[in-house]
């Protein structure tokens, strides 16, 4: 094999590169006390991570779409499209309880369930957790049938509603498949935090933490450990990656 | 007396094979101009994702499995008078299979995929289930007629009858289970959706075959047996009561669980056009004003019979509209004790509005089912042939 | 899926056989494709192996990043886009003289990549790919 040596100096090259992004990450300085470290090329995800996000509610600020912001521009989802069919793979959710008047407001995205009711119910399989807990859909074998967007308690899929040509190369999406947030994983693979964490993070608000929440030392298993937190729709037994603090 | 019997005039036959192509086409025309410019162009969007082409092709699909009911009644419970009409239900079954999934492949995002449908299968999606059940009821309700049509099979037709018997009711409970297992939206998440949709489909499927026999019989200038008329009329008024004690079932069940209410109380009284199609359209034209046509015991002649059968299946489409659109529409209760809002249609109504490319591929898979039907109806002999003696007596035809 | 790779292959496979024939006799009816090779000799494999199992290739490793998030591999769309990409529009489509397309006009094979996946290349129109942008984007797919 001519391009052995080659595609190792490549590999070698892609590690360094991984971990200078790493560095570059923690400049802005931002509550970003853990930097998962980037994965060696040609390895698979590990089943020993469960990638995971803790919410602390009473952070984040109504009127504040950083997150969203940083999210649709991440993953190129900027559109003409009318607001009930544009896609949304992050939201603000404004929120009133109804018997005390006490008014929150939170990001919500797909909560990468541990048991995803739209895998579940995905005719191709389509849908599926990968090993480190993040759910995305394999666009090359979705068929478009909504199944999962009818399935999903936290409306957290989109429709692919138009021709798409402007797409982020790491993010690729076209019409006629359902999306949703995917963690983003093609950074989280490159040791990088999701957009929304960062964004949040260069607001000041640094109210969503970002981290693996099998590792018993990461700071957001700490949290979860020490502080009272939630899982939206706890009745369903989900059991989301996506914790919330403070609802 | 019998080539009369059998044959619908010439003329008319292309005229009715060239008016249905005609539509399917039109239909067809519309998945193109969907396709191309993508679900935007529908009034389908993130909250209602399933619009007007799944009501279309449940319906079909539904009264599909529901009209092989005649053929079981003769079969497996061995009644001369339905087995007469065995392969024409047969028939029937399969030409609205065939106009339901072409609607449900073409609605898909990506139909060019439809064959990943059949390659990767995901055993919990009751998705994947369906796309064995649908392909399997072709084939069994095809070897069924197969047994009946050709003397030589006649002593497998019991045994295909039985088998086509259990598939469609699991079928069905396939069909019902769609909705039944999906826990996020407020409408769903019932055991009761597949019983009721058996029930619904035995109303629907019975619905459809009156009809079409009645025409059979209409253009052929013959007059069904009285007794024959009488005896069907009043088991579909018995199904149409059965569909909607189970549809009262199912919205008195909501009614007793209290974060239900509000969701009820769209359904039923303040939604707009909900309540109006679910009163209106499915209570009283689809389900009262036919039974009384076919109860009354001054009607329940042949026009009241053809009068029924079309409010009832006017009667499904408004009550699945309710169900499906209604039932996406209402917003998911995802933090419950909160009033929610947002820029994706937290805590709000969903818009939906039917364009007109939708309701063409509608039409077009009605018009398939018509087609087919039509020329199955003119090839093979599916005009139901009864043996007059065993009647009260023949002197009633004609 | 399978079927359309399936099919691909033994089009392409055809195609193949037919250009071999073609290429070395005398021209046909059919223009011949006009494949212009921006970054030469940069490619993961020989030009032969490229052209009958690039499908193949670009398939398993698309299975195993997508499915186990095996990333940084030799075979990458983002890197075959990245260098071959036209100089004068940046991406692989566009018109027939864009690589991508021109094989797959040529052989009416449909292409289906760029349903999703970006045709253009990161950098900018009219630049090489750098060999250490290759490599970046190889770790990034």
């Amino acid at each position: 094999m001519s391009d052995k040596t080659p595609n190792q100096s490549r590999r070698a090259f892609v590690a360094t590169a991984g971990a200078a992004a790493a560095g570059v990450m923690i400049a802005p300085g931002v509550h970003l006390i853990e930097v998962a470290s980037a994965r060696p090329a040609g390895e698979a995800a590990s089943r020993t991570v469960r990638w995971g996000m803790l919410v602390d509610v009473t952070k984040c600020q109504e009127g504040c779409t950083a997150c969203v912001s940083a999210c649709n521009k991440e993953n190129a989802l900027e559109t003409a499209l009318p607001q009930n069919q544009a896609p949304q793979w992050i939201r603000k959710v404004d929120l009133k309880d109804k018997s005390t008047g006490r008014a929150l407001s939170l990001p919500m995205m797909c909560q990468h369930c541990e048991k995803p009711p739209c895998v579940d119910v995905c005719p191709t399989g389509a849908s599926f957790k990968r090993a480190d807990g993040i759910v995305l859909v394999d666009r090359h074998i979705c068929i478009g049938c909504r199944y999962c967007m009818m399935a999903c308690p936290y409306k957290a899929r989109s429709f692919v509603h138009e021709t798409l040509e402007n797409q982020n190369p790491e993010v690729p999406r076209g019409k006629g498949c359902v999306e949703a947030c995917t963690m983003c994983v093609h950074r989280v693979d490159k040791g990088q935090q999701p957009a929304c964490v960062q964004a949040c993070g260069a607001e000041g608000h640094a109210a969503i933490l970002f981290g693996d929440l099998n590792d018993g030392a990461s700071e957001i298993a700490k949290r979860i450990r020490s502080v009272a937190t939630s899982q939206v729709r706890a009745d369903l037994q989900l059991n989301p990656g996506v914790r919330y603090q403070g609802i | 007396m019998r080539d009369t019997f059998q044959r619908i005039e010439e003329r008319s036959f292309y005229a009715l094979v060239v008016f249905g192509l005609l539509l399917v086409m039109v239909g067809l025309g519309a998945v193109y101009y969907m396709e191309e410019h993508g679900h935007a162009v529908t009034g389908m969007n993130n909250q209602v994702v399933w619009g007007m082409p799944h009501v279309f092709a449940i319906f079909l699909i539904t009264a599909a499995s529901g009209v092989l009911n005649v053929a079981s009644i003769g079969s497996v419970f061995g009644k001369p008078v339905y087995k007469a009409r065995a392969p024409l239900s047969g028939l029937l079954s399969l030409t609205m299979l065939a106009g339901g999934l072409m609607v449900l492949m073409l609605d898909l995002g990506r139909p060019d995929r439809v064959i990943i449908a059949a390659t990767h299968y995901n055993l919990t999606s009751v998705f994947a289930w369906n796309a064995i059940l649908y392909p399997g009821l072709f084939g069994i309700v095809g070897v069924y007629i197969w047994t009946m049509m050709d003397h030589s099979m006649k002593a497998y037709s019991k045994i295909a009858g039985f088998s086509a018997f259990i598939w469609r009711f699991i079928l069905t409970t396939g069909t019902g289970s769609i909705f039944g297992f999906l826990v996020a939206r407020q409408a769903y998440q019932s055991a009761v959706l597949a019983p009721m949709f058996i029930v619904m489909s035995f109303a629907w499927g019975l619905a459809v075959f009156l009809l079409v026999q009645s025409s059979m019989y209409l253009w052929n200038g013959v007059a069904l047996p009285p007794p024959i008329q009488r005896r069907m009329t009043r088991l579909l008024g018995i199904f149409i009561a059965g569909a909607l004690y189970f549809v009262l079932v199912y919205h008195m069940t909501n009614l007793y669980f209290s974060r239900q209410e509000a969701f009820e109380h769209f359904i039923l009284l303040d939604g707009g056009i909900f309540p109006i199609l679910f009163w209106g359209g499915f209570v009283l034209l689809g389900s009262i004003l036919p039974l009384a046509l076919l109860l009354h015991p001054e009607l329940g002649g042949r026009r009241a019979t053809i009068l029924a059968s079309l409010l009832v299946i006017f009667g499904a489409l408004c009550h699945l509209y309710v169900f499906i659109i209604g039932g996406e529409v209402y917003p998911l209760d995802i933090f419950p004790g909160f009033s929610a809002a947002s820029t994706f249609g937290d805590g709000v109504v969903g818009q939906y509005a039917p364009s007109l490319p939708e309701f063409l591929l509608g039409i077009g898979g009605l018009a398939l089912a018509f087609v087919a039907t039509v020329i199955g109806v003119r090839i093979l002999r599916f005009m139901p042939q009864d043996d007059f003696t065993i009647l009260t007596g023949g002197k009633n035809v004609h | 899926m399978r079927i359309r790779t399936l099919f691909g292959t033994v089009l392409l496979g055809a195609v193949a056989l037919f250009a071999s024939a073609a290429w070395s006799g005398e021209g046909s009816g059919i223009p011949k494709p006009d494949i212009v090779i921006s970054n030469p000799g940069k490619c993961v494999a020989d030009v032969d192996t490229m052209r009958r199992t690039h499908m193949d290739m670009l398939k398993h490793q698309r299975d195993l990043t997508m499915r186990q998030g095996i990333r940084g591999a030799k075979v990458s769309l983002n890197a075959c886009i990245d260098c071959h990409a036209s100089k004068s529009n940046g991406s692989v489509l566009g018109s027939d003289q864009n690589f991508c397309q021109t094989c797959h006009a040529y052989a009416a094979v449909k292409l289906d990549c760029f349903e999703c996946h970006q045709a253009k290349a990161s950098h900018p129109i009219g630049a090489a790919a750098p060999a250490e942008a290759v490599a970046s984007k190889e770790g990034a797919r």
